[in-house]
């Protein structure tokens, strides 16, 4: 069974991205966005969490990267960011959507 | 009315769009600015990311307020202090951040940065020189 895990909490105020982590399993995919974008910033303690989940895709919000001044450059390998249609799809084609609110 | 200046310290440790904690913060500040007291304003934990420069929400409907920390120095808002650590942590450097200035009437109007980078030891020491102390 897919999974598609939504997460829109800063990483580093809530534990919802961590928790999430703990959870995903190979095949599945984890989408980060509002607060949740700042997990995908590079060089941080939570990027090399992600960078460790085997077999987990992770996508990123790019409107959210945006509204918040993250530029796409700063966004660590491995971290596909997508717009809204993209969001409303893997919704769609993943068997259910699990959220880390 | 007692004429003794207060010290004033506005906390700032939410993100900027995801809750309404950072622009609340900034509109209080705007309103307490007209009561002459000693205000400086903090950024640390997440609060950080209210001054990463370049931000455009466009695409997520909502205001884009962050060009209003700029106004600040001409309400003599002129120490806002950054935390270090909490900048490091999220793999932010003071570049990422906005520059801030404001024209020092005491020193012939000169431009000073008013983003003061500060150790989180540094920050303990100014939180416990205040007489207030607001939470955002």
């Amino acid at each position: 069974m897919s999974t598609l895990h939504t997460v829109n909490k800063s990483p580093f105020e809530k534990s919802s991205l961590e928790s999430c982590l703990g959870y995903a399993k190979a095949g599945s995919a984890v989408l980060m966005y509002e607060d949740a974008v700042y997990g995908a910033i590079k060089g941080t303690a939570i990027a090399d969490k992600i960078a460790a989940a085997d077999g987990v895709k992770f996508f990123v919000l790019g409107a959210d990267l945006k509204a918040r001044g993250v530029a796409e450059d700063k966004v660590a390998a491995g971290i596909e960011i997508v717009d809204y249609s993209a969001f409303v799809n893997m919704a769609v084609e993943n068997d259910k959507v699990q959220a880390w609110v | 009315m007692s004429e003794t200046i207060k010290k004033f310290m506005y906390l700032n440790r939410r993100a900027p769009y995801g809750t309404i904690y950072a622009w609340e913060s900034l509109e209080v500040v705007l309103i307490g600015a007209a009561f002459d007291q000693d205000v400086s304003l903090a950024f640390l934990d997440d609060g950080v990311y209210q001054l990463v420069k370049g931000q455009d929400t466009s695409g997520v409907d909502m205001k884009n307020f962050s060009p209003t920390y700029q106004a600040l120095g001409d309400y003599d808002v002129t120490k806002l202090y950054v935390e270090k650590e909490s900048l490091e942590e999220r793999g932010l450097t003071l570049e990422d951040l906005m520059p801030l200035t404001y024209e020092d009437e005491d020193d012939d109007w000169a431009e000073k940065d008013s983003i003061r980078l500060v150790s989180r030891a540094e920050i303990a020491d100014i939180m416990d020189e205040q007489d207030v102390l607001f939470s955002f």
